[in-house]
């Protein structure tokens, strides 16, 4: 009992205290307290300041109405799909395209899509000059349009696949088949049975993630840096701009920024809420009117049809950057490059260095800690009975990173702390751990009791069980877990910016800092190596296994 | 200890056990070693309960009463890990990440601690059972009887001080059970170890030919 309390304590506190501090390092500027640097007074002077920014509202209504509309097409996306085809070959056909896209950084998918879709992109060349007559590139602005398409598109593609994951998490704990049994017995058609009878409860299971979704695209800086509209740009870009700035007391306009920001979020949270109880009142509509609907081909098709191209769009941006990391000369409109060679490679090489070993140092620390973590909270059995465990392990995805990694920064300022790398792990591992819990504990449920208590039947410790029973048989879990705190961990760009501070570099930041102007053979280079980081972490949780087990055909499952 | 002493065997004193305030069963038995003790009664009737108990793994939402010793020590409360009581379920719950001989090895005593010593023992356990040479096999890959003799040995080299067998036939044919059946009851009466059998086949019991009680609804106190 102790012991429980102990470890549920120390994750609660390890993660809720530095999101609560870091909003108090955000709000106490936005005021003017800030002694460091001289702010000792109580004043409103800063968000004077901030309302005097030109196009402040069009950059916030960007933002805003991105999360939102990104979020609802990922979550309608996921739904409709999950309707039309769950239980079928088509879902795990599309499962096994769609879950190596989590793995791939927002920032690759974002270069990837923005080399995609350019004037001058990989789409353009196939139809062009023949059915364009386009001999040189238009002059549009894609992406970084100014309503923030691309942004949305963007977005989409990478948060569909999270949406999607956690759905097929909770998706054992809905009597799927037999509903659906039942449903298509009174004449119900796949997609109407299931949202009337599984959606709500499967809603229920993913609202967490979902408002973390939310969240994350109402406040994105990486993705909208590269596809976002460019002047003005959305507010979590230029509120970067304003953190970074060397002039400290930019601090305080950003400050009262990030409290602007964390509104936003909130009033998007707030539209969410009610968009929720529409969503529910259309549903009891839909039950109500006996409308039977049992031909929804159609829909089904769409919403299939979404999912691939969506996954597409991710695979065939990854292809562009590959052939613009290998390209010779290649002209618009010429669909190959000229010819192929090393040279941006070896020219890029030498630098992305020590950005890629930063990168994996970082990552497997950080995944490291959070795997024993994980380890430690399940075995002390508690997640089942949490629920506000569960919400504080969401609460770094639910609080936008703006608002309290720049506090949390400020605080650093404030007591003088130096950036050091011991602390970039800890703040990175703030944002793995709900992954890493997240991706280990339906394998640690779902694990056979009777195994354990045969151990103990035969003399063993609760610890050796674990050791010697439980840990080797969920190796393979263990180490996915491990590999998904990886990938979070390499991807992360902001939290990296912020408390590395510039002196620690990860290829992430590095990447994301060539949107300027970078040219695109290098940024095709960067992008690959940080996609291949997490790949690689992915490639050891899947071989690892087969090696230790290679004996052991039960193991290998 | 001498053999037919007062306290020799497996004592259940009064157990009753109990969910949400209703009484699932209540017994009292004597296993004298050697013995089986057939515990019979329909799903829900708190059979597994009972197992869970005298094994030390009840969940705390049920409430126990009683004792239960062995030659006359207490084993009330005290954790599994240090009752020593063998466990044998129907599914013969081998680890998949061992080989046949690091199962064996697994459940093998700590007190025999020379390596050469515990690696003859466990050789000869799987001799004693006609697995000569299994030692470093896939359990994956054996047939449905040879797995149930390796975890019957698996048992066997913990040194228990008792068995409790769940259901433990029920997932073999009638062949094998047969076979199976007479093994695990002639091991443990070589042994002098108290069984206790917990089962819905009347043909196990009649194989036990030890004391049947039937708990459940119609036979509650």
């Amino acid at each position: 009992m102790t012991r429980r309390f102990v470890v549920s304590g120390f994750v609660l506190a390890l993660v809720s205290l530095p999101v609560l501090a870091g909003l108090a390092g955000t709000i106490g500027p936005a005021f003017g307290y800030l002694p460091a640097i001289g702010g000792n007074s109580f004043t409103f002077e800063h968000f004077a300041t901030l309302a005097a920014q030109p196009h402040l509202m069009r950059s916030s209504m960007v933002s805003l109405t991105a999360g939102i509309v990104a979020t609802s097409v990922s979550l309608i996306m996921v739904m409709l799909f999950t309707a039309g085809y769950a239980g079928t070959r088509m879902f795990s056909r599309i499962q096994h395209m769609v879950s190596p896209l989590l793995a791939v950084p927002h920032a690759a998918a974002a270069f990837g899509l923005a080399f995609l879709v350019a004037p001058s992109g990989l789409a353009m060349r196939l139809v062009s000059p023949g059915l364009t007559g386009y001999t040189s590139p238009p002059d549009w602005l894609v992406p970084q349009d100014p309503l923030g398409l691309t942004m949305i598109i963007g977005l989409v593609a990478k948060e569909m696949p999270f949406l999607f994951l956690v759905t097929l998490a909770a998706l054992p704990q809905v009597p799927l088949a037999q509903t659906r049994h039942m449903t298509a017995n009174l004449g119900y058609g796949r997609i109407r049975g299931f949202l009337i009878a599984s959606w709500p409860l499967l809603y229920r299971q993913i609202r967490l993630p979902v408002f973390a979704v939310l969240a994350y695209a109402s406040s994105v800086v990486d993705m909208a840096m590269i596809l976002g509209p460019a002047l003005p740009a959305p507010l979590p870009v230029r509120l970067t701009q304003w953190m970074a700035d060397s002039d400290l007391r930019m601090r305080f306009l950003a400050s009262a920024g990030a409290l602007l920001q964390l509104v936003l979020t909130m009033a998007a949270m707030a539209f969410w809420l009610i968009a929720e109880r529409a969503g529910a009142f259309v549903l009891k509509r839909m039950s109500g009117s006996g409308i039977r609907q049992p031909d929804d081909r159609t829909i089904r098709r769409i919403a299939c049809a979404a999912m691939a191209v969506s996954a597409a769009f991710v695979f065939l941006g990854l292809l562009v950057l590959f052939m613009w990391s290998v390209a010779g000369l290649w002209p618009f409109p010429s669909l190959l490059p000229h010819y192929i060679t090393l040279q941006p490679w070896m020219r890029a090489f030498p630098q992305a260095v020590a950005p890629v070993v930063t990168t994996i140092t970082l990552a497997g620390a950080s995944a490291t800690a959070a795997l024993l973590l994980a380890i430690g909270l399940l075995w002390q059995d508690d997640l089942r009975a949490g629920d506000a465990l569960r919400f504080v392990l969401y609460l770094p995805l639910i609080v936008p990173q703006l608002c309290f990694v720049f506090g949390l920064q400020i605080l650093g300022l404030a007591l003088g702390l130096e950036a050091s790398f011991l602390l970039l792990i800890f703040v990175h591992l703030i944002f793995v751990l709900p992954y890493v819990v997240l991706s280990l504990s339906q394998p640690w449920q779902a694990f056979d009791r009777r195994y354990e208590t045969v151990a103990a039947g035969l003399g063993k410790s609760p610890l050796q069980i674990l050791l010697r029973v439980r840990l080797p048989m969920l190796t393979r879990a263990c180490l996915t877990a491990f590999a998904v705190g990886f990938a979070v961990s390499a991807g992360l760009y902001l939290p990296t910016l912020l408390i590395g501070a510039g002196r620690m570099v990860t290829i992430t930041t590095e990447a994301v800092a060539l949107s300027a102007g970078g040219d695109r053979r290098t940024i095709g280079v960067y992008t690959l190596l940080q996609t291949l980081v997490p790949f690689i972490g992915f490639l050891i949780a899947s071989l690892v296994p087969h090696l230790l087990f290679r004996d052991r055909r039960a193991m290998r499952i | 200890m001498k053999p037919g002493s007062k306290t020799d065997g497996l004592h259940l004193d009064a157990i009753s056990i109990g969910l949400h305030g209703r009484t699932l069963l209540c017994l009292s038995a004597v296993v004298r070693p050697g013995d089986v003790l057939t515990v019979m009664g329909p799903s829900g009737s708190g059979k597994s309960a009972l197992l869970a108990y005298l094994g030390g793994f009840l969940d705390p939402v049920f409430t126990a009463n009683g004792r239960l010793s062995i030659d006359g020590s207490d084993l009330t409360g005290i954790p599994a890990e240090n009752r020593r009581c063998g466990l044998l379920f129907q599914d013969p719950l081998l680890f998949p990440h061992l080989s046949v001989g690091g199962n064996l090895l697994f459940g093998l005593t700590p007190s025999i601690a020379r390596h050469s010593q515990r690696r003859r023992m466990v050789e000869q356990a799987l001799v004693d059972v006609e697995l000569q040479g299994f030692f470093d096999r896939d359990p994956a890959t054996l047939s449905g009887g040879q797995k149930a003799r390796v975890a019957l040995q698996r048992v066997m080299l913990s040194a228990p001080r008792f068995l409790l067998l769940d259901e433990p036939f029920s997932k073999l044919d009638s062949d094998l059970r047969q076979q199976t059946r007479t093994l695990i009851f002639s091991t443990a009466k070589a042994a002098g170890l108290p069984v206790i059998l917990v089962t819905h086949d009347i043909a196990d019991a009649e194989a036990a030919g030890g004391r049947v009680v039937v708990i459940g609804e119609e036979t509650g106190r």
